[in-house]
């Protein structure tokens, strides 16, 4: 009796497991089932690298999202990674034991933030004062990645505490013997040891910055034309889809498809590179 | 404790046999299409399930190529579409004209400009002019926003401006919603929205030197209108054409009229 009691337990417990796999399969499936065809009609060459998208028109390229997607992404880590690992290195090394009780609970709260009020700051504060100081429409690649890089701020410095929370004590404490400064046992010691954690918290925060559309949205103009400026409004891929999702049918609809398999394969690159760095980290301890 | 158990087993069966047996003597009219009509539909079926209980009215939005192709599918018994022209798909449909929606053309209050000509409209969203200079108010770049490709909204914008393509640096926003606060927010912006949205935040300049206003539009007067549609198939059930009849009536079009939209007659 008992031991069918455990046996039961284990294959439940197993289909539950199962499912949250067979959750991610199905939607890859649907996504290229959908998106895959399309691809192969409009050709590879016409629908990534060409810069006219008018879904009326039939005219389906999607280079000047990709382009703003990497830009807006790249920005968001230009000021999100810097912070959060400043941070989370003052938080673990200088700072007094109750300061980070204060504040780490603090900076994830932020995560917890609806992106829609993000974006809403973005749309009341940000961009007036970005039309005003620098001229362009306000809404604008600057916008997103300010906002951006607020939102993965979270993501960074958590993960990025305890990546340098398990460097072993004796690291330091070795560095501190050889004569090092306390600054200097943290650069050439500490943070080296926590390398693959700080770069996986950095990669999980780009697919965050990646995929969020929202707040995307309503900050950055939603213009299909490749930047060239900071202050130039852009369309990223993920606002495309949610953009133009409502209205489309047939051709127009089967591009949205594609646009999230391309979407789709960015993350998983990004995820594996993230995967690949923790392993790494795993390894060297 | 038995007891209980088997009480509540009554209780639900009873309410289930309750629930299905409602749901077979009312019959049910399902409405799809245009977000832009969405809620006035949402109003007319309110009003008009309040004085025929027999009758269950679902109204869904999805947009207007949406309304159609649902009406042609069957998925919905109504579609909704606010377009200048249906498109030839549609032609198999029955469709109706329930009302009028003029797109007003707006700026933000603080800007010089309240008045522009046809032209100048369109030479403004198609990106030909792109300073506010060039049609009278100060030099400064125009910031041009539009709605997504395959609004209704926009389509039927376009297609009045005769089929312009627009200029590719236009901003894009989501909703009529949304371009009203972008407007409020920029001195130097451009939009357009439908008629009933016009609030103090935002300028209607006048087209051709005629005010986007009911009057107006009732006398053909503006140009910027397009109809709004409901489509039917051939043959749709009687409580389908109950409820277009009564659409078309004069209670339903007073309440159409007083939520913002044009009458159809």
């Amino acid at each position: 009796m008992k031991f069918n009691g455990e046996n039961i337990a284990k294959y439940a417990l197993m289909t539950v497991a199962f499912s949250a796999v067979a959750s991610l399969l199905l939607i890859a499936v649907f996504i290229f089932k959908e998106g895959l065809p399309f691809m192969m009609k409009v050709g590879l060459k016409d629908f990534l690298f060409a810069s006219d998208w008018d879904p009326l028109a039939g005219k389906f390229g999607i280079y000047p999202m990709i382009v703003a997607s990497l830009w807006v992404t790249f920005g968001a880590m230009l000021i999100g990674a810097p912070l959060g690992i400043a941070g989370a290195i003052f938080l673990n090394e200088f700072a007094p034991p109750m300061m980070m009780k204060i504040i780490k609970p603090t900076i994830e709260l932020l995560a917890g933030i609806p992106s829609v009020v993000f974006g809403f700051l973005g749309v009341m504060v940000l961009a007036p004062w970005i039309r005003a100081t620098l001229g362009g429409p306000g809404l604008s690649v600057l916008a997103a990645s300010i906002i951006l890089g607020i939102m993965v701020l979270p993501t960074v410095l958590s993960i990025s505490i305890d990546a340098i929370a398990s460097v072993p004590n004796s690291y330091r404490e070795g560095a501190l013997a050889l004569g090092a400064t306390r600054w200097q046992s943290v650069y050439m010691v500490t943070i080296k040891a926590a390398r693959s954690g700080i770069i996986a918290s950095i990669i999980l925060a780009m697919g965050r910055a990646l995929g969020e559309t929202m707040a995307v949205i309503m900050v950055a103009g939603n213009t299909v034309k490749v930047p060239h400026a900071v202050t130039d409004p852009v369309r990223t891929l993920t606002a495309n889809i949610a953009l133009e999702m409502a209205n489309a049918t047939g051709m127009a609809r089967e591009a949205l498809f594609a646009t999230g398999i391309v979407l789709f394969m960015v993350i998983m690159v990004l995820n594996g590179i993230a995967l690949s760095a923790i392993k790494g980290k795993a390894r060297k301890k | 404790m038995k007891i209980m158990v088997a009480l509540t087993g009554v209780v639900l069966c009873a309410g289930f046999m309750g629930l299905t047996g409602c749901g077979k003597s009312r019959e049910n009219v399902t409405i799809a299409g245009s977000t832009a009509f969405q809620p006035f539909a949402e109003k007319l079926a309110d009003q008009y399930m309040s004085t025929h209980p027999g009758v269950m009215i679902t109204v869904q939005g999805g947009g207007s190529s949406m309304g159609i192709q649902s009406a042609l599918s069957g998925a919905a018994e109504i579609g909704m579409a606010d377009l200048v022209e249906l498109p030839p798909e549609a032609a198999s449909l029955k469709s109706l004209i329930v009302a009028r929606d003029g797109i007003a053309v707006v700026v933000n209050p603080a800007n010089k400009v309240s008045s522009l000509t046809y032209d100048q409209v369109r030479d403004v969203f198609s990106g030909k002019i792109k300073n506010w200079k060039d049609v009278g108010g100060s030099d400064y770049a125009i910031a041009v926003i539009s709605r997504e490709a395959g609004s209704g909204t926009r389509s039927s914008f376009e297609k009045i401006l005769g089929g312009i393509k627009l200029a590719e640096d236009a901003l894009v926003q989501d909703s009529n919603g949304t371009i009203r606060e972008t407007v409020a927010n920029d001195q130097n912006a451009i939009g357009y929205v439908s008629h009933g949205l016009i609030n103090e935040k935002i300028k209607a300049v006048s087209v051709d030197g005629i005010e986007c206003m009911e009057a107006t539009i009732m006398k053909g007067e503006y140009r910027l209108v397009r109809p709004v549609f409901l489509m039917a198939k051939e043959g749709a059930s009687p409580a389908c054409q109950a409820f277009l009849e009564y659409v078309m009536s004069n209670e339903a079009q007073e309440l159409l009229h007083q939520s913002g939209l044009i009458r159809a007659k």
